[in-house]
């Protein structure tokens, strides 16, 4: 007992320098939070064309879309970013091979950031579309019997008009996005959840290091919250105040 | 009926599901499935493993969340400041560090402790399920319990205060009115947080708990097939959540809306 108090307050192990860990754990943080801006931004763009398509595409990529979000969000993220994981690989691969190229090796901080991009994008295109959708129709029949463009009915209409819907989902995916790179772990990604099992494992003080880590993504949350209250400050400007 | 499931015969859908079936009789003729059968008995278990988990622990996370929503809506600061706390660190940490945090870290201290060592709950705390229970539940614990605290704060006031003017003690107004409009207003989002629970077991596995995931794994160890094994797998989570949505949808149906 006495030993393991003294284990964990020993804290020259969390030391930026080689004999402590801490530079390795930030090293890991610095990775899942790439992790997370590059999936985020990849899910972004499949969840703007995702929502685009599901709302004025054909029957058929509709449907397909559909196929897309449910299966996505019916299967565990962890079983999804391994068949992500080698199935992403494996595919440019193949397609290296293809075109005469040598196999490549993916960086595990590429296949990542595609996995949750993948993820995210099905998780983004609903909340985009749930909040194109609740622009009301009048406002925008409106704009367009002002003889607006439909480019200047989505600048000065449909986008402020669906941001203040969309920014709550958005924000909340964010923050699952931030805590969903620690799955890259079980793949072998050197994020911070992986690199904290390491350093815990090397010196046998675990419960400090998952401490740090844990108030680690903490801080990462309770910044991004800052921000997020901003963020959505600015969209409900000339809004009623929500309350919570 | 939405208008989606009444429209399958549409053309292109009939052709779609066509492309859909093929690729499906496609996979099962040129993949490899003959370690079906050795493992059939095992999966079943797995996924009585994996079903176990999710009800024990959503059933033990919700008991406690509704201390915890009740802490933050109406409680003194001394118990709602922990509470709102205890909720920020469980949704602002994943839940594979919290697991690996209770497992490696609580389990090194356990060891340590001469007295636990030798007590009867030394058999349960050396085996990695309680740990998987306890992280999964407090997840729970903590989604919900913010749910709660809006489900609380958003009972009508007029309505316990009615309650109170008919004679009825604090307790009761509680047992008859506050806590039974919360929990219904709450019931929608259950069915989401549940299927949000099912996708969080297999986790469980990276501390050695035996559910239909680590059995895949071990098939993928022993034949060394990649895609197989994680295709039925994430056709097994796809049965499970659909069968989930079906139970929720029965079950809100049951339930009356009237004032909800």
């Amino acid at each position: 007992m006495l030993e393991w108090i003294a284990g964990l307050a020993s804290w020259e192990l969390l030391a930026l320098e080689p004999p402590g860990w801490g530079g390795v754990l930030l090293g890991g943080l610095a990775i899942s939070l790439q992790v997370a801006v590059g999936g985020y931004l990849l899910g972004f763009l499949i969840g703007v064309g995702g929502a685009t398509g599901k709302l004025y595409g054909g029957p058929i990529l509709r449907d397909l879309l559909d196929v897309y979000t449910t299966l996505v969000r019916a299967v565990p993220e962890l079983v999804l970013i391994l068949l992500l994981y080698y199935a992403g690989t494996d595919a440019l691969n193949q397609l290296m091979l293809l075109i005469g190229a040598e196999r490549v090796d993916i960086s595990g901080l590429a296949a990542g950031i595609f996995v949750i991009g993948v993820v995210q994008g099905a998780y983004q295109t609903e909340v985009l579309r749930g909040a194109f959708k609740a622009v009301p129709h009048g406002q925008i029949e409106a704009a367009r019997a002002y003889g607006m463009s439909s480019l200047q009915v989505l600048r000065r209409i449909t986008l402020p008009g669906m941001l203040p819907h969309a920014v709550p989902g958005l924000a909340n995916l964010w923050l699952i996005a931030t805590k969903d790179t620690a799955l890259l772990a079980v793949v072998g990604v050197a994020e911070l959840t992986l690199v904290t099992r390491q350093a815990g494992g090397t010196t046998k003080s675990y419960f400090l290091f998952f401490c740090a880590a844990g108030l680690l993504y903490l801080l990462v949350t309770l910044i991004s919250n800052v921000g997020i209250r901003r963020v959505e400050r600015y969209a409900r400007r000339g809004m009623p105040a929500v309350r919570s | 009926m939405s208008p989606e499931i009444r429209s399958w015969r549409e053309p292109h859908r009939l052709v779609l599901l066509a492309i859909g079936i093929g690729i499906i009789v496609f996979a099962a003729i040129n993949m490899r499935w003959d370690w079906l059968p050795r493992y059939s008995g095992r999966l079943v278990e797995g996924v009585g493993t994996t079903l176990w988990l999710l009800f024990l622990t959503s059933a033990l996370g919700f008991l406690l969340a509704v201390p915890l929503g009740l802490a933050q809506a109406a409680g003194p600061f001394w118990l709602s400041g922990p509470a709102r706390m205890f909720c920020t660190v469980i949704r602002g940490t994943p839940l594979l560090l919290q697991l690996w945090l209770l497992y490696y870290g609580l389990g090194s201290l356990f060891a340590y402790w001469p007295e636990i060592r030798q007590s009867w709950a030394w058999p349960y705390l050396r085996s990695a399920w309680p740990y998987g229970v306890l992280a999964l539940t407090l997840s729970f614990a903590g989604y919900e319990g913010e749910v709660m605290r809006g489900a609380f704060a958003g009972v009508p006031k007029g309505e316990l205060e009615a309650g109170r003017a008919y004679g009825m003690s604090p307790l009761t107004v509680f047992r008859r009115i506050w806590l039974p409009r919360a929990i219904h207003r709450a019931l929608p989002t259950l069915a989401g947080e549940t299927v949000l629970q099912l996708k969080a077991t297999p986790l469980v596995a990276t501390i050695t708990v035996v559910d239909v995931y680590a059995i895949i794994s071990r098939v993928r160890q022993d034949t060394y097939l990649t895609y197989e094994p994680l295709l039925l797998l994430a056709l097994i989570y796809m049965i499970l959540t659909g069968i989930l949505v079906l139970a929720f949808r029965w079950l809100e149906a049951k339930v009356p809306v009237k004032g909800g």
